[in-house]
């Protein structure tokens, strides 16, 4: 085989690699993408229950309330125009509190959103970027600084 | 007064970085011996700058001195001194000052060691690495200068983030810097290469001790880190393909395959320019991740804080530098002279697989983690991809390279005998169907998953064993024949063997944990017992205690098996007043075969607390797996043909030795 037949054959050997590649690719991202919604959105569009999304926002002033064995948490995620009811059953985030920004994901089950995971940003004066986009979109943004 | 005096070190290593860059290689165009001499002082003399401004940095910490802005945000007088010596990398700027520190350590290395170097290339090299210095020290001084005071000062500093204060933050990030930022000398080495328009075994010889070097040292503090937010996190898992820990294992996968391909340059002169096209990609990637990090446009646990201005300018260092080597490597490339021949069936054949599909690998992790950043910026979408997609797309291409990883080692170069290696793998088969039933008996009905995972490690560690074995002619001479062998077999031999190995050890973690995990979350108080495992945890007590710059509420859980005390597990939930923060201290038991990891939540003693318990499965071996990783990069590092410095000496020894089969007939080092 001479040199310029070799590297030919790794040069096909190599696209065939990515065009098997990029299908696994394509139909995992098919299954497995997750989209983020504010409450807003979700005012707008229908969700299927069983569509695994994000959402996000800050959570709402005095909305927390634990379960009586304080495993279920259920509060209100809020862009400042909507708001949205959210269901968690597990350890929140160090940095969960009233106020801050969230991001959770999870299932909507007849307008009342069941998290799986919540996210809160480990830098205290950072706000998950969905959300300050979110913020911004409703109109509501006023910087970063806030809290 | 320090601090101005780091200050101007800072803007003394940028001018002799600027006479670094250029001077040199102009020297080396002209051949002109006094300029490209230039190149040792100047190195060194950013080398030396450098430690000056990361010096009075550290010194601002430790006298906490909060007149320095970077230090009162970033610091306070109370936090311990382990703390507020690593609180230095703790935050963007100083981060970016122990960045510098490593990239003009690594030019210090070439200038202090590389005296068998031809002049002209060993200019060009610390040129190329002088301009990467110009690039990062500039974003210092214009962005990111931490010397900045703050008048007046405050009384007290505002703390270092909780999550930071932890001995990880000590170890975690130098040794992840050395890993990334090592790699600008296989780019450094690639560039100055395509300009003098030759590659040849010596220069792979000398890439390839530093691409190890860099690599060994990326392991580590990847695992590092993982490791760390595994305990610290307080969620049970080790690896959550977060973009930002995406962004280290891109260079990873990349920097195992440019490890690979530079061995086939060294010892049979081919695959040339793909060699340098993998340096350029490899570091390009490092600098990717830089900039993933350190501009805002991920959310993500690790991220500094956001400031555009800053992700500009290194994407602008990035295009620059990416953009200028893959340009130079288009003029250049096509002129590199074809290297060694080879069949396809070969022990090159194998490593070019090896690069190949790592390279698709990369690609999909490459997409997994930017393809949200371009969907977000093309039409507003906003979308996040998590570890199914990863499981999809990136699990399924690593496959066929543990499998070609038992046949590879056994193939001779140039021409190999592949019903031979398949003949010879018997064992490694039979060891993996064994592994494979055995996982079986201990855990009928489990996913079939997890089985073809445990299949592939047994075969991998099988294959390994199979090929070390028979270096040593194991069970066909006497012992002690194989004995001195051993000793006899380069060191970089042992170092393959056991990073296969540890690679097989970390499948078996990673399969596992990811199949057997289990998890129990209660709402308890003290006396009463959670099960999980066969093992039984009694909540004892719960203790308020004062930390140094804390509040803790420690839990006390007994721990019984069959009746038995095993161990107290104290897990803690700290707060921290200064940052008004929560943390979570997990407590972790590990036995060889599994950890038994427990935290806690917020409550009181009225209604309880939320107590959460996991029992992780064989998750000490993917530590293990990596740590054996490490080490057999160290023990590879360790071998005299690869001591930086010494290429040459290793001529000699090289033709003597026994390779794989033939390859004793090749000698290895043909300047």
């Amino acid at each position: 085989m001479t040199p310029k037949r070799r590297r030919l054959s790794i040069v096909v050997i190599g696209l065939v690699m990515l065009g098997t590649s990029a299908a696994l690719v394509l139909t995992a991202f098919g299954d497995n993408l997750v989209f983020f919604f504010s409450p807003t959105d979700l005012q707008a569009k229908t969700v299927a229950p069983e569509q695994r999304i994000r959402i996000g926002g800050l959570v709402e002033q005095g909305s927390l309330e634990k379960s009586k064995d304080g495993l279920v948490a259920n509060f209100r995620v809020t862009d400042l125009q909507n708001v949205i009811p959210v269901t968690f059953k597990g350890i929140l985030p160090d940095l969960f509190r009233e106020g801050q920004g969230i991001v959770a994901e999870g299932r909507l089950v007849k307008g009342s959103f069941i998290a799986s995971e919540v996210l809160a940003k480990h830098d205290e004066t950072y706000m998950p970027k969905e959300v300050a986009d979110a913020l911004k979109k409703s109109g509501k943004w006023k910087g970063a600084a806030q809290p | 007064m320090i601090a101005e005096l780091g200050h101007y070190a800072l803007a003394l290593a940028l001018c002799v970085a600027v006479v670094q860059s250029t001077l040199p290689m102009i020297g080396a165009a002209r051949n002109d011996t006094v300029l490209m001499r230039l190149a040792q002082p100047a190195a060194t003399a950013q080398f030396l700058a450098t430690v000056v401004a990361f010096g009075a940095l550290t010194y601002g910490y430790v006298t906490s001195d909060f007149s320095i802005i970077n230090v009162a945000q970033n610091s306070h007088s109370l936090k311990p001194m382990l703390y507020k010596v690593s609180g230095v990398w703790g935050n963007h700027e100083g981060s970016m000052i122990l960045w510098v520190l490593i990239l003009s350590l690594f030019g210090f290395a070439v200038a202090a060691f590389g005296n068998n170097l031809p002049p002209s290339l060993r200019a060009r090299v610390l040129s190329v690495q002088g301009l990467i210095g110009v690039g990062f020290l500039g974003f210092i001084l214009l962005t990111s200068n931490p010397f900045e005071r703050l008048d007046p000062a405050p009384l007290d500093g505002n703390d270092l983030n909780p999550l930071l204060q932890d001995p990880g933050l000590a170890f975690h990030p130098p040794m992840l810097y050395l890993g990334y930022v090592g790699f600008s000398m296989a780019f450094s080495f690639a560039v100055a290469a395509l300009i003098e328009g030759r590659v040849d075994p010596a220069w792979a010889r000398w890439v390839r001790p530093w691409t190890l070097a860099a690599w060994t040292a990326l392991t580590g503090g990847i695992t590092l880190g993982s490791w760390w937010a595994y305990y610290e996190l307080g969620w049970g898992g080790w690896w959550y393909w977060d973009p930002v820990e995406n962004a280290s294992f891109m260079p990873w996968l990349a920097g195992t395959a440019l490890l690979h391909s530079a061995i086939v340059v060294e010892k049979r002169d081919a695959l040339k320019s793909w060699t340098i096209l993998l340096a350029i990609i490899t570091f390009g990637l490092s600098l990717m991740g830089t900039f993933l990090v350190r501009s805002g446009v991920l959310t993500s646990v690790h991220t500094f804080a956001v400031d555009p201005e800053r992700g500009l300018y290194i994407l602008g260092l990035m295009s620059v530098a990416i953009g200028g080597a893959l340009i130079l490597y288009a003029i250049r490339a096509p002129s590199m002279k074809l290297g060694g021949m080879f069949q396809p069936v070969s022990r090159e054949g194998g490593l070019v697989m090896n690069n190949l599909l790592l390279s698709v690998a990369t690609a999909t992790v490459f997409i997994g983690t930017l393809y949200p950043l371009f969907l977000d910026a093309t039409t507003g979408q906003k979308v996040s991809v998590g570890p199914p997609f990863f499981n999809a797309a990136f699990v399924p291409v690593m496959m066929p390279v543990i499998l070609l990883m038992a046949v590879g080692p056994l193939l001779a170069w140039k021409r190999g005998d592949l019903p031979g290696a398949m003949a010879r793998l018997w064992t490694a088969a039979l060891f993996s169907a064994a592994v494979a039933a055995f996982v079986w008996t201990q855990h009928a009905g489990t996913a079939f998953g997890s089985i073809i995972g445990f299949a592939f490690a047994g075969w991998l560690a099988g294959g390994t064993i199979t090929e070390w074995a028979a270096r040593i002619a194991l069970f066909r001479q006497p012992l002690s024949v194989s004995l001195s062998r051993a000793v006899g077999l380069p060191r970089s031999a042992h170092g393959m063997t056991l990073a296969h190995l540890g690679l097989a050890i970390f499948i078996c973690g990673a399969v596992a944990d990811s199949y057997w995990r289990e998890e129990v979350m209660v709402n308890a108080k003290p006396g009463e017992t959670i099960s999980i495992a066969g093992y039984d945890l009694t909540l004892v007590s719960i203790q308020h205690s004062q930390g140094p710059n804390y509040q803790t509420e420690t839990a006390r859980l007994r721990v019984m098996r069959n009746g038995a005390e095993v161990t107290i597990l104290s897990p803690e939930r700290r707060f921290y007043p200064v940052q008004q923060m929560p943390t979570t201290e997990a407590a972790i038991h590990s036995t060889f075969l599994a950890d038994l990891y427990a935290a806690i939540g917020d409550g009181h003693a009225k209604a309880g607390w939320t107590v959460r318990v996991w029992h992780n499965p064989l998750v000490p071996w993917i530590w293990a797996g990596c740590m054996f990783m490490v080490v057999g990069g160290l023990i590879s590092l360790s071998d005299r043909r690869l001591r930086v410095g010494a290429p040459k000496r290793g001529q000699n020894l090289s033709s003597s030795e026994t390779k794989g089969p033939e390859s004793a007939a090749q000698p290895a080092g043909a300047d």
